[in-house]
């Protein structure tokens, strides 16, 4: 319970507070494959640099009975091995960031699953990271996991490449299996773009050549792993490069204040430097700087600021400024490379949302131009990437935002790519070059716009969007319902599956590619014939929850009215007026909703209707009286 | 923010104030060199503007501890000139140190921002304390329940938190944006991948996230930081004399007559501090002689216990703490 003043080492705080203060910090991952002994590696590194207390290590030694590799020793590994479920199931599931310290450094140590199924955790890692550790046993050499790890090492960015040849304790020290291992690796990473590489041999389990040299390795003349973490210099001048800040925030506490909050990404800024807008164009002089602790006259990255400016220009989240000579691009296409992180696959119609270092924007991919074979480096044709997989892609935004390419500057050469509808985040990019438009499609301010047709009409658009499986009464409640509508003036138009698929859409199947496809199509007409100001019925099966989401977000709030046909399938299928769940049940149709596709129903419609028990009469009348009581007819 | 039944909003009078010095052009801060300490405070900002920026309702989770100390001068620090646009919200167990209450009170006040505190009232009916119900009992649910609690009468999307992953194993893994479900459930298989400092904002509605600016920081970070930017603390952190009495195979400091009779008797006058600060009853006191930010430092670097063993929350099994985060323990 209490510490004995007498038992503290003597130390001259005055001078220790100096020296912390005057330290650096490096952040590293490592990586390597099931057992070549990361976890232990970097137990070893914490225990070395004393950073392990001794309630842990009391901990780790009860686990080690309980869980561990090493018989009566203390198992290293178990000081890192995080979370209950993979500590029992003896492997690394997710990425897991160590802090420890020398008298030199500071250091922050990124552990990364070796687990051939986790290269998502990797780049994870990586996104981060200054330098790589890359973990061989060395009994084992090179392998098709150590040429993947370097290749996502070496697409996120990282230069420095520590090779850790670990186990030489089982190789009896030998200096020619380490130099074959080296030689093999230095061949293979020529192709990359990683420029250092330092190759040590060492044994994490003995801790040779750790934090302490090895007597059993006199012919190795380098120095210990502990020796070049502490002393490698990284590359971080981003001073050279232009000025780029990122707009987070725009802070406007009161009337005579009036500042750009951000975390600068590249470059410096001055007071009196001239500043551009980047989306607008629009530029200024920096008046003042408000850094972390007080006034500044000079700021650079990664600091964050509040930027000041001589006049009023419009700037918000999402534009980023810089020095006018040197401006960002500004695009809405680009191409870049993208790692998949989602169990499910990319679709590349599928409308998804991308987050920038503060602007965001809806992305779709318009050319999966290839994949990268991560272990051969291979590039093939595909029309999808999954999980932990890399393509190479070009995306197309619904607006322009400002970037950079990711290998100038990290921080504004990437973005993430989130699922629209689970809000996962499902890929991770980085971007290589903007691309022009073939044309430049103006959207020109017409002086007819929507509301002055929507009053010709004299009524509100609205999107009548049907769902449900088929023969659930989608088309005849439609059906029904325009006719009603017709009746009291209406101008209404009835999309189906017959009018779009034998023209529009003639081209699309029914896979799941061509499903989204099909609904996309069918949601960019109905949001042309929303503009004509039309009320608007589709009828589509749409089984998936995203395209009518997608939907819904291409239209104006509250245009957009889901009908869900809520029919059983069995009912459904008892019903089958066109004899296709018949075949479908014979194998004779393939991706049948229902059968062997999957239906997600809506979990908020705005209009639920039970067509097994009522007549399609009464269920018409239903929407014709919820559009009565919103008022849109 | 509409203060509900059982919690008492405190917004202070008067016009908002910064505590930061700020200086004009002409008289500018000399440019330290960039050290690991800036590379911490200037991350931690960029966090926590872009919870502002991208939610609807954040709060502030403050503690009162030194960590959440912290985590307000960088608060503070992101939106200077101006006040943090968020309220502060403290989960009142009504065991805390009398000290705390003070400090917490006068801290939001001074610095002009809404406190809301919560205090699970259900609880209080019950007599649930931690004499009679055990630290286990009470945790639950004058504090875990307690924050959901506070959480859902809130309406909160984002909850920013002190912790560190450096503080124990399970947090090692743990996100700067921690996604929670709708019953503030963590699920750590389900957790989103965080690449370069692009955060994932989206939740549904009733979904929720904690955002720990403070991940990245280990124990000495935060008391070096402390001792740099001059961060004033409770008075507990540093020694005293003060009245100590074993219960529980700890030091407790008698700090009012709630504790049962029989284990407050003869209290002894002792030098201590504590390093972590929660229920009087539920921390440890340690001996020592530390004073000072300098003191602690010191004696940091000599002690070789890790934090959290001075709280009796964790020590009960292996895995403990994941199982808490799991069940929504901050
Ligand atoms: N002989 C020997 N064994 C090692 C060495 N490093 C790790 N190991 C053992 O290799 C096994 C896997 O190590 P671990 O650190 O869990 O691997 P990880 O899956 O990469 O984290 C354990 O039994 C370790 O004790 C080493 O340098 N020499």
């Amino acid at each position: 319970m209490a510490t004995d003043p007498a038992d503290a080492p003597q130390i001259d705080i005055d001078a220790f507070l100096a020296q912390q203060d005057a330290k650096d910090q490096l952040r590293f991952i490592t990586c390597g494959s099931v057992d070549d002994g990361k976890s232990t590696l970097l137990g070893r590194l914490l225990y070395d640099s004393k950073t392990v207390f001794e309630d842990q290590l009391g901990a780790a030694e009860v686990e080690s009975k309980k869980y561990g590799t090493q018989g009566a020793e203390v198992d290293l590994a178990l000081l890192v091995d995080g979370l209950q479920a993979e500590r029992e199931q003896g492997i690394t599931i997710d990425v897991a960031y160590r802090y420890f310290e020398t008298d030199k450094r500071k250091f922050i140590a990124a552990d990364t699953p070796g687990h051939e199924q986790y290269t998502r955790n990797m780049a994870t890692g990586a996104s981060t990271a200054d330098l790589a550790i890359i973990l061989i046993d060395a009994r084992k050499g090179v392998l098709t996991q150590t040429r993947r790890h370097s290749f996502i090492v070496s697409l996120l960015g990282i230069k420095n490449v520590i090779l850790a040849v670990n186990k030489m304790d089982l190789m009896d020290w030998d200096g020619a299996t380490f130099e074959a291992i080296v030689e093999e690796y230095s061949a293979f990473v020529s192709d990359l773009e990683i420029e250092h590489v330092h190759a040590i041999p060492l044994s994490a389990l003995t801790g040779a050549n750790v934090f302490s040299g090895s007597a059993e390795m006199p012919w190795y003349q380098g120095p210990t792993l502990m020796r070049l973490l502490e002393t490698i210099q990284i590359t971080r001048d981003t001073t050279g490069l232009p000025f780029r800040m990122p707009v987070q925030w725009v802070n406007r506490p009161n009337s005579d204040f009036r500042g750009f909050s951000g975390t600068i990404a590249s470059g410096d800024v001055s007071v009196g430097d001239p500043v551009a807008a980047s989306l607008t164009g629009r530029s200024s002089r920096v008046s003042r700087i408000v850094g972390p602790s007080g006034d500044l006259d000079r700021a650079m990255a990664p600091q964050s600021v509040t930027v000041c400016l001589e006049d009023e220009i419009d700037i918000s989240r999402g534009d980023m400024l810089a020095h006018p000579g040197t401006p960002p691009a500004v695009a809405d296409q680009f191409a870049a490379h993208i790692v998949w992180m989602d169990s499910e696959k990319m679709l590349p119609e599928r409308a998804y949302l991308v987050r920038f270092a503060t602007a965001a924007a809806t992305a779709q991919i318009t050319d999966l131009v290839h994949k990268i074979d991560v272990n051969t480096l291979e590039k093939q044709a595909t029309k999808t990437l999954e999980l932990n997989e890399v393509g190479y892609c070009k995306l197309a935004l619904d607006r322009a935002v400002p970037f950079d390419a990711y290998e100038s500057v990290r921080q504004t050469g990437s973005f993430v790519l989130i699922d629209r509808f689970t809000n996962t985040t499902v890929g991770a990019g980085t971007i290589d070059f903007p691309l022009r438009r073939a044309s430049n499609i103006e959207w020109h301010q017409m002086k007819v716009d929507k509301t002055a047709r929507a009053a010709a009409n004299g009524q509100t658009p609205r999107i009548l969007w049907f769902t449900g499986f088929s023969g659930s009464g989608k088309s005849t409640v439609a059906d029904r319902l325009e006719q009603k509508l017709h009746a009291i003036g209406r101008r209404t138009y009835l999309l189906d599956g017959d009018n779009v698929r034998h023209g529009l859409n003639k081209d699309l199947g029914f896979t799941d590619h061509d499903r989204v496809e099909n609904i996309r199509r069918v949601a960019e007409v109905a949001k042309l014939m929303a503009d004509a100001g039309l009320i608007v019925l589709t009828s589509f099966i749409s089984p998936f929850r995203a395209e009518r989401q997608m939907a819904r977000d291409l239209l104006d709030e509250g245009e957009f009215v889901e009908v869900f046909v809520d029919t059983p399938l069995e009912v459904c299928e008892a019903r089958d007026p066109k004899g296709l769940y018949k075949k479908a049940r014979a194998g004779q149709l393939k991706n049948f909703t229902g059968i062997d596709s999957d239906y997600e129903p809506p979990e908020a419609a705005e209009i639920t209707l039970k067509s097994a028990e009522q007549d399609p009469d009464t269920l018409a009348d239903q929407i014709i009286a919820w559009l009565r009581d919103q008022k849109a007819i | 923010m509409a203060a509900t039944t059982d919690m008492e909003a405190h917004r202070s009078a008067g016009a908002p104030i910064s505590l930061l010095p700020l200086r004009r052009n002409g008289a500018s801060a000399t440019m330290r060199p960039f050290s690991h300490l800036d590379r911490l405070e200037s991350e931690s900002m960029h966090i926590i503007r872009e919870v502002a920026a991208e939610f609807r309702n954040p709060v502030m989770l403050y503690s009162i501890g030194k960590d959440s100390a912290v985590m307000l001068h960088l608060a503070m620090k992101a939106f200077a000139p101006g006040v943090p646009p968020f309220p502060l919200l403290h989960v009142d167990t009504t065991w805390k140190f009398r000290a705390m209450i003070e400090f917490r009170d006068r801290i939001a006040r001074e610095m002009g921002l809404e406190l809301i505190v919560h205090t699970n009232q259900d609880g209080v009916a019950q007599g649930v304390n931690p004499f009679s119900h055990g630290s286990k009992v009470h945790t639950d649910i004058m504090k875990t329940e307690a924050l959901k609690q506070a959480l859902n009468a809130g309406g909160y999307d984002a909850a920013f938190g002190g912790a560190r992953r450096d503080e124990e194993k399970s947090r090692a893994k743990e996100r700067v944006f921690s996604f929670r479900s709708k019953s503030h459930r963590w699920d750590p298989k389900a957790q989103r991948p965080e690449l370069w400092s692009l955060y994932n904002t989206r939740v549904a509605p009733g979904e929720s996230v904690r955002v720990f600016p403070l991940s990245n920081w280990t124990e000495l970070d935060i008391w070096q930081y402390i001792h740099r930017e001059g961060i004033e603390l409770v008075p507990l952190y540093f020694a005293a004399p003060r009245p100590i009495v074993e219960y529980n195979g700890m030091w407790i400091m008698v700090d009012d007559d709630r504790m049962p009779e029989q284990h407050r008797q003869n209290p002894v006058d002792r030098m201590v501090r504590f390093r972590t600060l929660g229920c009087y009853p539920l921390t440890g006191a340690v001996e020592s002689q530390a004073t000072s930010v300098p003191d602690i430092i010191l004696e940091l670097l000599a002690s070789r216990a890790s934090e959290r063993q001075g709280r009796a929350i964790d020590k009960d099994q292996i895995g403990s703490m994941e199982k808490k985060k799991q069940e929504g323990y901050f």
